[in-house]
């Protein structure tokens, strides 16, 4: 190997030898091989594969162990980040397209961090969300545009036939990951979670696996164009269906799960053959044109007469606006808008770290945009990509969102830390990875209480919120951007927010 | 004049008189039981609806505008022309007292839709009445319509609602249902289209309390083409009601059960039917939910109602005697102009209280 | 049996009349006069059902079906097949773009030429091995993505040497044959033409034993003709792309 083959590693795994008890937890607990014992037991690290998940500081009993930041260094350069010289010399390497894993960890402006919620003070009151009624059940699908009743028998009846609708505890749904993607492990943790706090997860574009069927209340089932596990069945066990177009961490790029995630389960729940590549292509080939879609929601509402809601999953992008008024006329029931901080098990970084836009910006636009044509009700609108925790929820809502995904936070609440190698399939923590050693310590009674927990803790939040803000349903915070106010943002920003700045 | 494009809270007083045979009532009563709630008030805003006013005329809509230049009653003037057949305008008649300063031009019109008009763009006469109300409070600078129903008016303007009354002279007018309002707004705009009541054809409302669900009030009701321009939640109120019963056709004590909501758990415990049509006007109509605190005194030329926020954070007070009905913020208001009450209780939250006027009193 | 004329019906209704003739228990439909309805046996599960179509049908033909037999006198548009789970699909006339999309089960048989896309990400999984067979010819990008199942292209009345480009590009799993021959400029860099062996031969044998029956003549006359085969090179075609 030439010197020039070589790359400096990015951690530095530190062994207190005074500390250490020789154990060997740390060792064991590594997806990566990063840590190795030698015949006297001693730790031996190899940087070159650390990847900083942590794993090992979490179990070693004695803290012995510590990663940091690899301490030799380059000369500073503000511009030519050390990342940046590190992927040219694996591209130089390699001749590949560089690859990374959940949602962008590039410092892009974060405009829910300029954003600020209102609170009541004297005019109106404030309310204690501990003691007084304060309502969060929301309904996904698609709202009549008006109510017609009939006075008979001396009570009104209901003359309207509403559309498929689902009734969630909180506006809070779990994003779509799928399996093979993520462990089935992770899946039964997430199913289990949405079923005990009244919410919906999502399969991904992975296909169902059969422990997940009685789960089929609260999830949404997706149809991507790679249409892994999608029969009727399939469909069938589901409160809804979503078809994927795009994600936020790439738009326009289709996914490649590696041969070597498609394991027996993975293989049978997906319907291909073991170890194949699971390719799915950048569109869905029925679909080239919006009366494409129409078409193919249409098909999917036929094959399950039209019983249960179909969504559409869309990337941020600069014309998401005019897009999702597309979809909406398309008759979808929801659209998911993800926007561009929203995760993956994989992406190319080019396209995670530079297309789309932010969710902030996305969701006023679209809100804007349906509003103006008068078809707001026509679907739910479902912001994703990036909410950190209760209040970005709030805020979210607040510029017209009816609900949020969260795939990160579910993630992280169930042990990730974020370091980004969801795609080797080597994941320390069980989530990202279909290795049966590592898999095996995701325990679903334990994680699932976890996630519970979570959903649990953010609904108290958005409560306290609503509380401050003097409104006890959250039909009256989705939307109301008089609530919200700015720090520092250009006007145009504003403009496009319909927020104003604060002080004003 | 509008001071800020932002909208305004503000607390209050509200009090309304109805006499259900429709005899018609000097507007002292009604300045009396305002004068009782001064403290409730602040000087920054009165106003009084009354019904039954214009019997001369009982078919034409009559329009209250108020201008702040020449120039803008000129422009609004030929907008009418154009559009309607105009049967009579004038000034609408003032005193001048020490108390009420700087008023704006103070105009009525007594007029009906062209019907050529009414052909060419398809719709009927409210639609067409609603439609120019939207256009001259959005589109000529300085003027605002105050009212635009039949044989009804608003009257309001900057100062403490017995000195607007007095200022307009309500003492000659004779009404079957007025109701009016003391305005304390936290802001200060001395702004005269301001002040309540708020009115979009015979619907008018006055209305206590702040509205924390304005913001997106206001955006459901623009996709349904309103277009709210007052900058006080309680401009969507009356855009609400008219949408829900007038435009939607839902039964008045329906749409209280939109603005003022039945709470989920409740509706859990309906019946099968009534659970379904509760659930469907939440989710229809979730948006138009008044959250906060409010107690709001609506009326038509048909009825007067009372209504409370669903958590019960104002207060309203209901007093019968007789052919009378009345309501108030305080007791001690309608105490005022009729000790001797046959009853007289509290609202309950949420639940509206409606007191209709005899069907042959008005069409 | 049971007879629905579906002159201007539009496409839920149409479907609706046919979900109502299954659950009454019938086991043939047969319809009339179909003019661009969509969907039809879209989503059903049945064995036993046979629908019989004369018409030209509009796009999503059999889409997500298991296991219903639908014959269709006429020409068919797009999506015939679409996620076709089980069950066979019989056009006697032609068929528009991506016929069998993402099919993991089930026959079609199109008499006459297709379109672009065909089979595109058609895949199979243990018993389950979708099967298209092609009377004439099929456009470019034949067979992309394709991650199982067979393909079969007979070009009857049509030029031996395929006019089509892109054939088989990403394909990574399955098999297309061909009867006449492709320039190697017009196949994916992911697939390999090979001769076909005997193996091969039988299941030709058998699968143009099916089609032959459907469309009255003799297969066995065809198998005398040169067949190529088309096959992944590998399982995971784009292994290298990545620098990790």
């Amino acid at each position: 190997m030439s010197v020039l083959d070589k790359l400096l590693p990015e951690f530095f795994i530190k062994v207190d030898r005074d500390l250490c008890i020789k154990c060997g937890q740390c060792v064991n607990n590594c997806g990566f091989s990063a840590l190795l014992q030698d015949k006297d037991k001693n730790v031996k690290p190899i940087h070159e594969k650390c990847v900083a998940c942590q794993r090992c500081m979490f179990v070693c009993p004695t803290k012995a162990i510590q990663i940091t930041k690899f301490p030799g260094t380059q000369k500073h350069n503000d511009y030519w980040d050390p990342e940046y010289i590190n992927n040219i010399k694996k591209q130089a390497n390699t001749g590949g397209i560089l690859l990374t894993a959940a949602g962008t960890d590039k410092l892009h402006p974060i405009i829910f961090d300029r954003l600020f919620l209102d609170a009541c003070q004297v005019t109106n009151p404030s309310i204690d969300p501990l003691r007084e009624p304060m309502e969060i059940i929301s309904y996904l699908g698609e709202k009549p545009i008006d109510i017609a009743i009939e006075f008979k028998d001396n009570s009104y009846i209901l003359k309207n036939k509403l559309k498929p609708n689902i009734k969630l505890s909180s506006p809070i749904i779990f994003a779509a990951m799928s399996y093979g993607a993520i462990s089935l492990n992770a899946h039964k943790s997430l199913a289990r979670a949405a079923k005990e706090s009244g919410i919906l997860m999502n399969t991904g574009e992975g296909g169902l696996h059969k422990d997940l069927y009685e789960y089929a209340d609260n999830i949404i089932v997706q149809v991507a164009s790679g249409r892994f596990g999608v029969d009727p069945d399939y469909l069938k066990r589901a409160a809804a269906i979503e078809i994927k177009v795009g994600q936020g961490a790439k738009p326009g790029i289709g996914g490649h799960l590696p041969g070597y995630k498609v394991d027996d389960e993975v293989s049978s729940t997906r319907m291909i053959p073991k170890g194949t590549d699971a390719l799915s292509p950048a569109p869905h080939h029925d679909i080239y044109s919006i009366e494409d879609l129409a078409q193919l929601i249409a098909s999917l509402k036929e094959a399950t007469d039209y019983s249960k809601p179909v969504g559409v999953k869309i990337a941020a992008v600069h014309n998401v606006a005019a897009i999702a008024s597309g979809v909406a006329r398309a008759d979808a029931d929801y659209i998911v808008i993800d926007g561009f901080r929203g995760g993956t098990g994989a992406a190319p970084t080019m396209i995670r770290d530079h297309i789309g836009i932010p969710i902030e910006l996305a969701i006023a636009a679209v809100d804007d945009r349906l509003r103006k044509e008068k078809i707001r009700n026509k679907v739910s609108i479902v912001a994703a990509g990036g909410i950190r925790h209760a209040a970005d929820m709030a805020k979210i809502l607040a510029l017209g969102a009816d609900f949020v995904t969260i795939g990160t936070a579910s993630l992280i609440a169930m042990g990730c830390t974020l370091c980004q190698k969801c795609y080797t399939g080597n994941c320390s923590w069980g989530i990202a990875t279909q290795r049966p050693d590592l898999v095996d310590r995701l325990n679903p009674d334990e994680v699932s209480k976890k996630l519970v927990n979570l959903i649990r803790g953010w609904s108290l939040e958005l409560k306290e919120i609503m509380g401050a803000l003097g409104i006890n349903a959250i039909e009256s915070l989705i939307g109301n951007r008089e609530r919200l106010r700015a720090l520092e943002l250009s006007k145009e920003t504003l403009d496009v927010l319909g927020v104003k700045p604060a002080g004003r | 004049m509008i001071p800020a494009l932002e909208h305004i809270p503000s607390g209050c007083a509200a009090a309304g008189i109805m006499n259900k045979s429709g005899i018609r009532i000097s507007g002292d009563a009604i300045m009396d039981m305002m004068s009782v709630m001064h403290s409730r008030s602040n000087g920054l805003g009165g106003g009084f609806a009354a019904y039954g006013i214009y019997p001369e005329t009982p078919d034409n809509y009559c329009l209250h505008i108020m201008f702040d230049t020449e120039s803008a009653k000129r422009e609004v003037d030929s907008l009418i022309e154009e559009n309607f057949i105009v049967e009579r305008q004038e000034k609408i008649p003032t005193k001048i007292i020490n108390e009420i300063k700087d008023p704006p031009l103070l105009w009525r019109y007594f007029v009906l839709p062209k019907p050529e008009k009414l052909v060419a763009k398809n719709m009927h006469a409210d639609d067409f009445v609603v439609k120019l109300v939207m256009l001259v409070n959005t589109r000529i600078p300085g003027s605002y319509v105050n009212s635009s129903g039949k044989n009804m008016g608003v009257f309001k303007g900057v100062g403490y609602p017995e000195d607007i009354g007095r200022f307009f002279m309500l003492e000659k007018y004779g009404a079957y249902i007025w109701t009016a309002h003391g305005r304390f707004p936290t802001n200060t705009p001395g702004w005269w289209a301001g002040a309540h009541p708020f009115s979009i054809l015979d619907w008018t409302v006055v209305h206590n309390g702040e509205i924390s669900s304005y913001g997106i009030n206001k955006r459901f009701l623009e996709t349904y083409g309103y277009e709210c321009v007052l900058l006080t939640d309680t401009e969507v109120i009356a855009y609400t009601f008219d949408l829900l019963v007038r435009k939607h056709g839902l039964p008045l004590d329906i749409a209280c059960n939109v603005v003022a909501s039945k709470f989920w758990k409740d509706i859990e415990l309906m019946p099968e039917e009534e659970k379904k049509l509760h659930t469907a006007l939440r989710m229809t109509y979730g948006n138009l939910l008044l959250n906060g605190p409010f107690a709001i005194i609506v009326a038509t030329n048909n009825y007067m109602m009372g209504l409370n926020d669903r958590i019960k954070l104002r207060p309203l007070v209901y007093g019968k005697k007789g052919e009378f009905s009345y309501l108030a913020s305080e007791e001690s208001s309608i105490r005022k102009v009729e000790s001797n009450l046959d009853d007289v209780y509290s609202l309950v939250a949420g639940k509206p209280l409606k007191v209709e006027v005899n069907k042959d009193v008005c069409a | 049996m049971i007879n629905i004329d579906a002159l201007n019906m539009d496409s839920r209704e149409l479907n609706k009349k046919i979900k109502e003739s299954i659950e009454d228990g019938h086991k043939e439909i047969n319809i009339i006069n179909v003019l661009g309805q969509r969907f039809i046996g879209n989503g059903i599960q049945n064995k036993e059902l046979k629908i019989t179509i004369n018409g030209t049908v509009g796009n999503d033909l059999g889409m997500f079906m298991d296991g219903v037999d639908i014959e269709l006198f006429g020409n068919a548009q797009d999506g015939v097949g679409n996620t076709l789970n089980s069950g066979t699909i019989c056009v006697h006339g032609r068929a528009g773009d991506v016929v069998g999309y993402a099919a993991r089960g089930g026959k079609i048989f199109i008499e006459k030429d297709v379109g672009y896309r065909v089979g595109i990400h058609m895949k199979e999984f243990k018993e389950n091995v979708p099967t298209v067979v092609i009377g004439g010819s099929a456009g470019s990008f034949l067979g992309e993505y394709m991650a199982g199942g067979i393909l079969v292209i007979l070009n009857l009345d049509s030029p031996k040497i395929m006019k089509a480009d892109a054939i088989g590009t990403g394909m990574h799993g399955g098999k297309i044959y061909i009867r006449g021959d492709v320039n190697a400029n017009n196949i994916g860099k992911e697939v390999v033409i090979l001769d076909i062996d005997d193996d091969d031969y039988k299941i030709l044998k058998k699968i143009l034993g099916d089609y032959g029956k459907k469309f009255n003549f003799n297969s066995e006359d065809l198998l005398k003709d040169n067949f190529i085969k088309l096959k992944a090179i590998s399982h995971r075609p784009y292994g290298n792309l990545y620098a990790y």
